[in-house]
């Protein structure tokens, strides 16, 4: 099969203007400065260090609307050395809120696991708060797709 | 604008056959066993005459994310309706004061295999039929109740509970009997024709380029053996009827209408198309 | 609520085990963002707290927002010390509480 430059062109304006239609409302996305704010409002206003928490996402969803991902924090989940809560965000999305996972000293371990929507391909956060009040990050980029027949 | 774009990539995207890449993505060599116990048959020898060697399940084009999901019961989200049927089984209703359990009893017998043998002649009617309206025929002759109307009310959990009862078997439709052979050639000439705006026909994606990729979408054979589906897209059950006339209206045409005898003959010709594959409802796709 | 929730929790489990809980609820998580046919906002109405309690004692909590798929799907982990009940809440924005309890035997 031959596809021209040209029609290759008009081919990929085609999906583009389904990829815009295909939102059923207003794309009023939030910010990566909207997540930066929710994160600061965990962290004390400094931004979280890199390590010890890891989040598990697919490189490419299959579908927005449902893509599981994983989170869990290297700590012995004891009384000197406890995960608080692990937090994600979705930079892409209209809210960047997901989900907070709040731990106690009876989770015996800092891992969760969920499924999230995420509205196109972007960023997504793992922000874990300690008992000391120190805060970790871990950042995956999901890239989001559209079916083959605008679905 | 945007229809004048839509229109152009239309005929241009008929011209070009299908826009599809030329990167060839193979579908994954991995066995599917269900909760480590439950072997299911996603590759199998083709029936004779059948345009493939080997039959393939649409769960081996997935994702590993969207094939751990099937491979777990609990974690496949699709149960959850499948539990919703299970209640329905023997909820009464109607004039006669029945409900399937009164007649059939435990589905886990009375059902078992059963779902992989459909669709199959119904000589009342002189046509074939399906899970969907057998249930129908159920609540309206035997327990003076509404047929449900396509997609509505219980018939997608119950179909899935029904197929679910035949997990792990492999699909085998009995051509045979009645008019059966009549409807599979219906149905196979149905999958070939090109319909709408784009020009295309079932077997252009499904049977032409099966294994590569249609856009960001993995073509698989279009098997149907896990119907009704659990989508991801929808986050819902998707019914085998809802799913054809998605795609026919995918080329742009006027679809038919749920159950009508050109649906109908193209279940039973595509459930032929997946003989040897085991039953997976609910399955779970992208 | 169309079918009750589904929650997987060991029967058995050694005294200071870390088990792992999985739990399945049927929900549409309507983000409040999508419109209907007439182009009207559909309000939105979501799952948005989740808790588990074992013995009376509150283990693990989730607080969820819209970006959670439909049908919430929650695994997590719990260490046991003695046998007894958990208590699963899932809190709708509507007021509606959903729970289910199972037992575990500790030995």
């Amino acid at each position: 099969m031959n596809i021209t430059r040209r029609q290759a062109l008009v081919l990929s304006a085609g999906a583009a203007a389904f990829a815009v239609a295909g939102l059923n409302s207003t794309p009023s996305f939030a910010s990566a400065e909207d997540t930066e704010k929710a994160i600061m409002a965990i962290s004390g206003g400094k931004m979280p260090e890199t390590g010890k928490v890891t989040l598990t996402a697919p490189e490419i969803a299959e579908n927005g609307n449902t893509v599981p991902i994983s989170v869990s924090v290297d700590s012995a989940m004891t009384e000197g050395d406890l995960v608080e809560s692990v937090s994600i965000f979705a930079e892409g999305n209209p809210n960047p809120d997901v989900v907070t996972f709040n731990f106690t000293a009876l989770s015996g371990a800092a891992s969760a696991t969920t499924r999230m929507r995420l509205a196109k391909t972007q960023n997504v956060i793992a922000v874990a708060k300690m008992a000391d009040g120190s805060t970790y990050m871990d950042k995956k980029e999901v890239k989001v797709t559209i079916g083959g027949c605008g679905g | 604008m945007f229809r004048t774009n839509l229109v152009r990539a239309a005929i241009l995207a008929s011209a070009a056959s299908i826009c599809v890449s030329s990167a060839n993505a193979d579908p994954v060599d991995q066995e599917l066993v269900i909760d480590g116990t439950l072997k299911i048959v996603t590759k199998t020898a083709a029936p004779e005459g059948h345009p493939f060697d080997e039959v393939l399940s649409g769960w081996l084009f997935r994702t590993e994310e969207t094939r751990a999901m099937e491979a777990d019961s609990f974690d496949n989200p699709g149960m959850l309706r499948v539990e919703e049927g299970e209640a329905l089984w023997s909820t009464v209703e109607g004039t006669a004061g029945k409900s399937c359990a009164s007649c059939h009893g435990d589905a886990a017998e009375s059902m078992k295999d059963v779902g992989a043998a459909y669709p199959k002649w119904d000589e009342a009617s002189k046509k074939p039929i399906n899970i969907e309206l057998q249930i129908n025929k159920c609540r309206t002759e035997q327990m003076g109740a509404e047929a449900y109307e396509f997609d509505k009310g219980g018939q997608k959990p119950l179909t899935a509970y029904i197929k679910n009862q035949s997990l792990g078997t492999p699909v085998a439709i009995d051509l045979k009997t009645g008019e059966m052979q009549k409807w599979w050639e219906m149905g196979k000439e149905t999958y070939y024709t090109r319909t709408g705006q784009l020009n295309l026909s079932c077997s252009n994606c499904h049977e032409d380029q099966m294994g590569k990729n249609i856009r960001a979408d993995h073509l698989s054979q279009g098997q149907v053996n896990g119907f009704p589906t659990y989508r991801l897209k929808q986050a819902d059950l998707v019914s085998l009827h809802n799913r054809f006339r998605g795609c026919i209206r995918d080329t742009r045409a006027e679809f038919p209408k749920a159950f009508s005898d050109e649906l109908m003959a193209l279940e039973v010709y595509v459930t032929w198309r997946g003989t040897g594959l085991s039953v997976e409802t609910p399955a779970v796709r992208q | 609520m169309a079918s009750k929730p589904r929650v997987k929790v060991p029967k058995k489990a050694t005294a200071g085990e870390v088990i792992t809980i999985k739990t399945l609820i049927s929900h549409e998580m309507e983000s409040g963002l999508r419109k209907d046919k007439k182009g009207e906002l559909i309000p939105r109405k979501i799952i948005n707290k989740f808790t588990a309690e074992f013995n009376g004692e509150l283990v693990y909590s989730v607080d969820l927002h819209a970006a959670v798929s439909a049908n919430p799907y929650l695994e997590f982990t719990v260490k046991v010390n003695e046998s007894g009940t958990f208590k699963f809440s899932w809190v709708d924005d509507d007021g509606t509480i959903y729970t289910d309890e199972q037992s575990i035997t500790v030995g």
